[in-house]
């Protein structure tokens, strides 16, 4: 039987770990990542030239970053690698490509892995415009990646795992962390402990890091409700102003805010590859459907990793090996007996760690009604939350991409990745009807922009 | 002007300079632009809805908030170009009106 044609987008921990079954069941994939380096965004690897360790990068997940690294740099002769190439469209069985040189590349496909990862689920805030204002993985990366903090005084502000995480990273390295602000009530943590202790490991990970962030001395606060990030439009952000749990309201002098509720999947590519979406309750979010095994609704199409559901790095690697087994499995090549089941046991153990982590750090879904008029929802467009509503009121619009081509909320540069979820609450509210009713922004290509001068450079099929 | 950024450590690196806005900037070989412009200065562009200076918000290539140009047009997604010597960097669009900003 002739060899299908394998592309695996994202070189993340589910990719690297996609490619690595594919090559050992004698494959050469594909695998295009928009980044220079493997290893995702969790294990970002810092530029050549900067020196410190993976102990010092990665904490207690060093032994895993370096083992996707070091893993994915022996598969290089072995694949055709394409990193810094953004995927921009799925059609007609291809992939369509831009590189880092310009140039447009579109590459056959028999089977398509997308391991395409996650963005930052954010919850905008009053204020959240204003110039110092990054996303909580923003501010990691540019620790992880460039050695910085986002600022000379950073509060972080949101929920979510990395909130406690970043805080400790930059506490660690030496940044001043002027105040963690956790949108979820302490009672929450508490009730999904049962869940959490589903990953033993994970979770006293968790416990270990505040218990640092208490020593260094940082204000920490749970239950807050943000009122705003203070500042003004040319000299940024200068403080947070919350409401505690207790009612009293605090302001944080910074320069800096990192903000996010945990993350979202990017699916945008699983849209164009015409995948079906369903809605899950539990976080309030379409996402494409995917059976135990990998697969996609779309026959030759399989999503690993955190670009399908938020499970994170270590389920993406289980979940990475398990889409190519079934690929493989699917196209009539041998696999190994009962190494599917094993992960789809390791995945259900995420998984449940996983709604723990819902549980314990919720979406703050109550913030999005009470944004005030004045507070932007899509920064990119600069549309406010009153614009949305009249738009709501005014149009009758009750779905998310009928209020965007009347509001141009999530029809901006970074196409609803930042606003769309939190759009979709406001909507919600407004109108009065269930979150699951207003749907989601479509996938559209380019799914990033694209410069008009791009020369075409069509790909003969592998021979 | 001081720096949004606060550089934690890797400080031992070469030193790279080129231009933003005509004034000369210094930087470190392996900076993205984003990093080498936001340690020396505060911001890497106005909105063009007119509500204020924009540093980018996620870092990871797909929020476009840090887009800066080159003085030929070029448009540069700062967090993810490294910074290079010689490069001549604007904080505007290069010929950019617009009807309703003039």
């Amino acid at each position: 039987m002739a060899q299908p044609s394998i592309v695996v987008v994202g070189a993340g921990p589910a990719g690297v770990r996609a490619a690595q079954t594919l090559v050992a069941a004698g494959i050469r994939p594909v695998v295009i990542d928009e980044g220079r380096r493997a290893g995702g965004q969790i294990y970002r690897r810092q530029p050549e030239g900067f020196t410190r360790s993976h102990e010092a990068l990665y904490g207690t997940e060093a032994k895993r970053a370096r083992d996707i690294h070091e893993t994915f740099d022996a598969l290089i002769p072995q694949i055709d690698y394409r990193p810094e190439t953004l995927v921009w469209h799925i059609s007609g069985g291809h992939v369509w490509t831009v590189g880092a040189d310009g140039a447009h590349r579109s590459v056959p496909y028999d089977v398509l892995i997308l391991c395409t990862g996650a963005t930052d689920r954010v919850m905008p805030v009053k204020g959240w415009n204003h110039a110092g204002t990054y996303s909580l993985g923003a501010a990691q990366i540019a620790l992880k990646a460039q050695a910085c903090a986002i600022g000379s005084k950073v509060v972080f502000l949101g929920s979510g795992p990395l909130l406690y995480l970043v805080a400790q990273q930059y506490v660690k390295a030496g940044a001043n962390v002027a105040a963690v602000l956790n949108t979820a009530p302490a009672s929450a943590r508490i009730a999904a402990l049962p869940r959490l202790a589903a990953q033993p490991g994970a979770l006293w990970n968790g416990v270990m890091l505040t218990m640092a962030l208490k020593r260094a001395g940082v204000a920490m606060h749970h239950g807050v409700t943000p009122i705003e990030i203070e500042g003004d439009a040319q000299n940024g952000v200068s403080a947070v102003a919350v409401r505690l749990a207790n009612g009293r309201e605090m302001r944080f002098d910074c320069d800096a805010v990192g903000m996010g509720h945990h993350l979202r999947p990017e699916t945008q590519l699983a849209d164009l590859a015409r995948c079906e979406f369903a809605f899950d309750p539990a976080v309030r979010q379409w996402l494409p459907v995917r059976d135990a095994d990998g697969r996609a609704s779309v026959q030759g199409v399989y999503l690993g990793g955190d670009g399908a559901r938020i499970l994170g790095a270590r389920s993406a690697e289980a979940s990475g090996t398990l889409a190519a087994l079934t690929a493989l499995g699917d196209f009539g090549l041998p696999i190994v007996a009962g190494e599917r089941q094993k992960l789809r046991r390791a995945i259900a153990g995420y998984d449940r760690f996983a709604k723990g982590l819902a549980q314990a750090f919720p979406w703050p879904v109550a913030q999005a009604a009470a944004l005030p008029g004045d507070a932007i929802v899509c920064r990119c467009e600069s549309i406010s939350a009153g614009d949305l509503r009249a738009v709501v009121n005014e149009t009758g619009a009750r779905e998310a991409n009928r209020a965007k081509a009347l509001s141009r909320v999530g029809m901006g540069r970074c196409q609803g990745r930042y606003c769309g979820l939190a759009a979709a609450e406001v909507i919600a509210a407004e109108a009065g009807v269930p979150i699951e009713t207003v749907g989601r922004l479509r996938g559209a290509a380019p799914v990033k922009p694209v410069a008009f001068c791009t020369a075409n450079e069509p790909e003969a099929p592998a021979a | 002007m001081s720096g949004r950024f606060v550089r934690l450590g890797e400080t031992g690196r070469a030193a790279v300079s080129f231009h933003v806005d005509a004034r000369p900037v210094s930087a470190l070989e392996g900076d993205t632009l984003m990093v080498a412009m936001l340690t020396s200065g505060d911001r890497l562009r106005q909105s063009e809805f007119g509500d204020g200076a924009r540093s980018g918000f996620c870092l990871m290539a797909a929020c476009q908030d840090c887009w800066v140009w080159t003085e030929e047009g070029t448009k540069l997604r700062a967090c993810s170009t490294p910074a290079a010597e010689g490069l001549r960097i604007v904080t505007t669009e290069p010929g950019a009106t617009w009807l309703n900003h003039p």
